[in-house]
């Protein structure tokens, strides 16, 4: 087996928009996953059944089913209701979604991990409950879940390409697409694999900017 | 000491004098443990009053029932002629104002410069402007011993310095009342000097109410004006630190007083 370098520079236009879609789904699914995720998270310490229980039920469902399926349901079942997006704004939503319930058992975690001290000292001071979320256990709670939130999105990072299955062309999409069309797979794989390694470090290194700069 | 950041005497002629502090018939249970078993005692404004007493007697309950930072099984807590229990969260808040509390752990937050650890309820819950509660602020820090530390992150600061910024930012609220939860019991001993030096000037400086609880018997025969010696949830015995400290009447009180002095 031959290494063609004329392919390498064929495929690399294309590489480009794929990229460009990988990080799009990523850096749109990962603060999807974000927000949601603390959404979740805050929703179930609400002191009533009422609301714990549907969102425990619902993430719990999600979180429990694959995320291929979720992909397919959003993509071919909502129009069906009349309700379309293009099929980016779908797969980010649902890799959003999806990451969501796991998110929010990272933030659970990282709330639970505030000392009790911390809520005695709000409570003694009299701030408001959401002055104490806000101003205290936030920010204590976000900065403990940086890193775990960090192998969330590396593992996003990784599922990106199941999007292709909703015609999405990211990265495995167009290395795909470029395969079938030129009988040439070896180059674009290897192209694309390495794009993976690169992007999962880089995003690995912003992650960990992130946490310096939040460091008390 | 600049005087102008507490309330003292002088300067503040319309403060209550009399009883501040009452507690009739709380009780207190943990599970089938009764800590607290139907206690009365009462406060008087300005008074230093001094809970002593053995490990797991209800002295620290108490101060927490005060934060309202615990519940009374039953029974009633009065601050100011108003109600703490029972009352609606809203007009506990109301009550919770005039109440401050040090705590054992300092519980500083550590996501915030020491400034903003002492500026931040004064903004948030009185409504103070910034600049006023920097001004206060630094006021109280300088009263401390801390002027230079504005900026320092509570993890930066020995245990004494994060306790003595702690006293600094439950002062900043100007409660009428200060609770003292075992505030020397986590630091190295070199630094207990410094903070309880602290702790005496503001009882000899200023008219603040202080419940304490200690294990540092000279620091309570020092600045207290009555001696409350707990046992089993309940008071018993009480009076001024001269009789309590060199005669006790109490079998349990003499016990106690043994073993720690």
């Amino acid at each position: 087996m031959e290494w063609d370098w004329s392919a390498v520079s064929d495929f690399m236009p294309h590489f480009w928009d794929g990229l460009l879609v990988t990080l799009q789904i990523l850096v749109l699914g990962s603060l999807l996953s974000f927000v949601l995720g603390l959404v979740w998270a805050l929703l179930m310490r609400v002191p009533s059944r009422w609301v714990t229980w549907p969102v425990g039920a619902v993430t719990e469902f999600v979180r429990n089913t694959p995320l291929l399926v979720q992909l397919f349901f959003l993509f071919y079942v909502l129009p069906e209701w009349n309700v379309t997006f293009s099929a980016l704004t779908t797969g980010v939503v649902a890799i959003g979604l999806h990451y969501s319930t796991y998110t929010m058992q990272v933030y659970r975690a990282g709330i639970e991990a505030v000392p009790v001290g911390q809520w005695e000292a709000a409570t003694a001071l009299n701030l408001p409950v959401r002055r104490t979320w806000t101003a205290v256990v936030l920010p204590q709670a976000i900065r403990r879940v940086i890193p775990a939130l960090g192998n969330y999105v590396i593992s996003m990072l990784k599922d990106t390409p199941l999007l292709m299955a909703i015609t999405v062309l990211e990265m495995l999409g167009e290395a795909r697409l470029f395969s079938q069309q030129n009988f040439q797979f070896t180059e674009p794989l290897t192209v694309i694999g390495v794009a993976f390694v690169i992007v999962s470090y880089l995003a690995s290194l912003a992650l960990r900017a992130l946490e310096r700069r939040l460091a008390h | 000491m600049p005087t102008d950041t507490l309330p003292n005497p002088e300067k503040s002629p319309g403060r209550s004098t009399g009883e501040l502090i009452r507690l009739e018939q709380v009780t207190k249970r943990f599970g089938d443990n009764t800590v607290l078993d139907h206690l009365d005692f009462s406060v008087d404004a300005g008074k230093h009053v001094t809970l002593i007493g053995p490990s797991g007697s209800g002295k620290t309950t108490i101060l927490r029932l005060l934060m309202t930072l615990l519940k009374p099984d039953e029974g009633t807590i009065t601050v100011d002629g108003r109600k703490l229990f029972p009352a609606t969260e809203k007009e506990r808040r109301e009550v919770r104002k005039q109440i401050g509390m040090v705590f054992q752990q300092f519980n500083l937050f550590p996501n915030m410069s020491v400034l903003r650890n002492i500026t931040e309820a004064p903004v948030t819950v009185l409504g103070m402007s910034k600049d006023e509660a920097v001004e206060r602020a630094k006021g109280l820090l300088d009263m401390v011993g801390l002027a230079d530390k504005c900026d320092a992150r509570p993890a930066q600061l020995s245990g004494g310095q994060q306790q003595r910024v702690a006293i600094a930012r439950a002062l900043a609220m100007r409660p009428k009342v200060l609770l003292l939860d075992e505030v020397t019991s986590a630091l190295d001993p070199e630094l207990v000097a410094g903070v309880l030096d602290l702790l005496r000037e503001i009882a000899r400086t200023t008219d603040i109410t202080m419940l304490c609880v200690t294990h540092e018997m000279n620091f309570a025969r020092d600045i207290s004006d009555q001696v409350l010696m707990f046992d089993a949830g309940r008071v018993i015995e009480t009076g001024p630190p001269e009789k309590i400290f060199n005669e006790p009447e109490n079998d349990r009180t003499r016990e106690f007083l043994s073993a720690v002095l």
